[in-house]
């Protein structure tokens, strides 16, 4: 596959592992947080932490748009589906997220409710063409990267004076997340992070510069990313020299894709559609101050939170569950006592195991054998 | 007086609740449709069931049986029919049978278009007839409208085990080798292409097929293999896990290692899947002692279905049955089951 394998050759792989060996100081730990889910997803999928010495530990971050969508906003899309009698349309992922009283979307399909998967937000205006008797609701989900389309098919619902669409907004921001992170690095059970491995696809939108601000204010190294494993290798490369050199800057990796300004088009369209929320619940970070998007008032026909007058109740997440600290790295997956046990891919409980981009999951699918596997690799 | 019998109107005609009812306009669709084509000696006696005599001295016999709601019903490279013939030849033939006999049974909604049932029975007559396993019995039923999704069919297969040859789980042991016997994916890949919401263009054929004349090519040089698998829905995944939990050992494949076409790859990229999990329907997986891998390998190879097989890694000792992969990069991890299914009706 062209311009694929290319990012995921295994000789210039190992070429950069030695790098990062020969890079590292035996005598300190680098704890790195990749924010994006992409990453996590890159790092489980490719093994990247054979690869890495063993002081150089990855946190995953919350950067898994399913895995930070709160309970109650999932309850909420449910209750447009079967007591509003709406066509509810959404990305897959979405679909098998727990809710309350035993409820997901895929459970609320399955009692009767019309919710469909669409892969692209196109799809969802399409199905509001294809219906017009019917009411349809597109449950927008996801960090920068998604919000462009979501601001483009209201306008475009705009212009086709479409009467039966309206938008679900839960599009969240993240350098606000961010931030939080830093701000809750204070608690004293909290893992000091040193560096973090920047967003891809968000960093293409809202360009490298909108770090600038936070790598002054936190003194920590931001390298941008792209997703592709030889990407992340060479991120952690890029972090591991800085913090040797004692350097906090915003560096970029993935100049193929990301520019400083970012993309002016896509940020105009979200400017003109969404303005700031003071505060959003984000599952396992709790309310975020100036986190996320909602539609501004002069589209308030597309907002489904209008338009049905949606309200918002918090649901706790399970007692038990450690999702909280697991998404600022103050713990790992393992540390969490229903990790694997009643919090699986099949009926999780918590934020981490529900995405396979979510920390818990990645490590459940693809890294448990590390800790699990006891008796010894025969390679008869 | 002879009476006249209007002709299934083939071109324009529909299946209507009659088709179902056990009355004449049932016995005519089973007379032009399904007898006719089906052809064979044993259809031909009109019995309730199928009535044959087996081989003198015949061994263990095996018995698979498949329903298949794949949409759509036409796909690149087959349709619901021939897979509906596929599918049950290959699951006798994972057995180590050589497949004998097959049944269909065809639930039929009202209103489906009689000239795609006639495409549908054609293709399932060219399938058995390729195959060398005739269709015997078949049963009819029609459900109103909206309570169907066109035509759902399951198949029954029957089919005799050689002495000597006795493949389960159960005979894989730490040291074996795992081989698949081609490009993984393209059945699924071929069957999303086409899905309403999710129009791509590609050239990506479904791999549908009869493996009877592989496994028996297979089983010629090594009557030893130890385990057979055809990785449908789930992918060759749900086949290593299934064959880590039964076997009680651990596997480990190599990624360099596994055939994929490249056009599978980035349809799979560009949807966020793993090809690892996208459903095959005229591939196998085979278990066998290392050091009879080379031999099998060969034999698959010069087989026409066979031709891109693979040797993709190993079973190794491992209480915990884990399936590890080897990645390009040189790192470890698993290859868990499949969590959920999003793509529903594959087969």
């Amino acid at each position: 596959m062209k311009y694929i394998d290319e990012f995921r050759d295994g000789e210039l792989a190992r070429g950069l592992a030695k790098a990062i060996a020969a890079a590292v100081n035996p005598a300190r730990e680098y704890r790195l947080m990749e924010f994006c889910g992409g990453h996590t997803h890159a790092i489980s999928r490719y093994g990247l932490q054979d690869l890495l010495p063993s002081n150089v530990r990855l946190i995953h971050g919350p950067g898994c748009p399913v895995c930070v969508l709160p309970i109650g906003r999932i309850d909420s899309a449910i209750a447009l589906a079967t007591q509003h009698d709406v066509i509810l349309c959404t990305y897959a992922d979405t679909l098998r997220v727990p809710a309350s009283n035993g409820l997901s979307l895929l459970k609320a399909k399955a009692q009767g409710a019309d919710i469909r998967m669409v892969y692209s937000c196109d799809d969802a205006l399409r199905i509001a063409q294809d219906n017009p008797q019917r009411e349809v609701v597109f449950f927008a989900i996801g960090f920068e990267t998604t919000t462009p389309p979501t601001a483009a098919i209201i306008l475009q619902a705009q212009r086709l004076q479409l009467s039966n669409f309206s938008v679900l907004c839960n599009h969240v921001l993240t350098p606000a997340a961010m931030v939080h992170i830093m701000e809750s690095q204070n608690d004293p059970a909290a893992v000091a992070i040193d560096g973090f491995v920047g967003p891809a696809h968000v960093s293409t939108v809202i360009g490298s510069g909108q770090y600038e601000g936070f790598v002054a204010r936190y003194q920590r190294p931001v390298v941008i990313a792209g997703f592709e494993p030889l990407d992340v290798m060479q991120a952690i490369l890029m972090l591991i020299r800085q913090i040797n050199d004692g350097r906090a800057e915003v560096e970029n990796e993935f100049t193929r894709a990301v520019t400083r300004e970012g993309n002016r088009k896509a940020q105009g369209l979200c400017e003109q559609v969404f303005e700031l929320r003071e505060t959003f619940d984000w599952r396992g970070l709790g309310e975020v101050p100036l986190s996320a998007l909602k539609i501004r008032s002069e589209f308030a026909r597309f907002d489904a939170e209008v338009r049905y007058q949606v309200g918002y109740a918090q649901v706790p997440d399970h007692k038990a569950c450690e999702c909280a600290a697991i998404l600022r790295g103050h713990k790992r997956p393992a540390d969490c006592k229903v990790f694997g046990t009643v919090c699986t891919p099949d009926h999780p409980l918590g934020a981490c195991m529900v995405s396979s981009e979510g920390a818990c999951a990645a490590h459940y699918t693809y890294g448990r054998f590390r800790v699990e596997v006891v008796a010894p690799v025969d390679e008869a | 007086m002879k009476t006249y019998t209007r002709p299934l109107d083939l071109k324009n005609g529909r299946v209507d609740m009659s088709h179902g009812s056990g009355g004449r306009a049932m016995a005519q669709l089973i007379d032009e449709l399904f007898a006719r084509h089906f052809t064979n000696p044993i259809l031909a006696e009109q019995g309730d069931g199928a009535c044959f005599a087996l081989p003198v001295g015949a061994g263990r016999m095996v018995m698979a049986t498949d329903s298949h709601v794949v949409s759509p019903l036409f796909f690149a490279g087959g349709d619901i029919g021939c897979l509906s013939v596929h599918g049950t030849i290959n699951d006798v033939a994972m057995m180590g049978a050589k497949p004998l006999y097959l049944s269909a049974a065809f639930i039929l909604e009202e209103g489906f278009p009689l000239a795609d049932l006639l495409r549908i029975v054609q293709s399932m007559a060219q399938a058995a007839r390729e195959a060398g396993v005739p269709i015997v019995t078949g049963d009819t039923k029609v459900v109103e409208a909206g309570k169907g999704d066109g035509v759902f069919i399951t198949t029954t297969g029957i089919g005799l085990v050689t002495e000597g040859i006795d493949l389960k789980p159960s005979n894989i042991k730490a040291g074996d080798k795992i081989l698949v016997s081609g490009m993984l994916g393209d059945h699924g890949v071929a069957i999303m292409s086409q899905r309403e919401n999710l129009t791509f263009e590609t050239t990506i054929q479904s791999d549908t097929a009869a493996l009877n004349g592989l496994v028996a090519a297979m089983l010629d040089t090594v009557p030893n293999i130890h385990a057979l698998r055809d990785p449908t829905r789930g992918g060759l995944a749900a086949v290593l896990n299934e064959f880590a939990q039964a076997s009680g050992h651990g596997m480990v494949i190599h990624e360099k290692a596994i055939p994929v076409r490249s056009q599978v790859a980035a349809a799979c990229e560009l949807l966020g899947l793993d090809p690892l999990y996208v459903a095959n329907e005229g591939k196998l997986v085979a278990y066998c002692a290392a050091e009879d891998a080379e031999n099998l390998l060969a034999t698959m190879r010069a087989h026409p279905l066979g031709a891109d097989a693979a040797i993709i890694g190993e079973v190794i000792a491992d209480t915990n049955a884990f399936v590890q992969m080897e990645t390009v990069f040189g790192g470890r991890r698993m290859v868990d089951w499949i969590n959920g299914e999003q793509l529903p009706r594959i087969c």
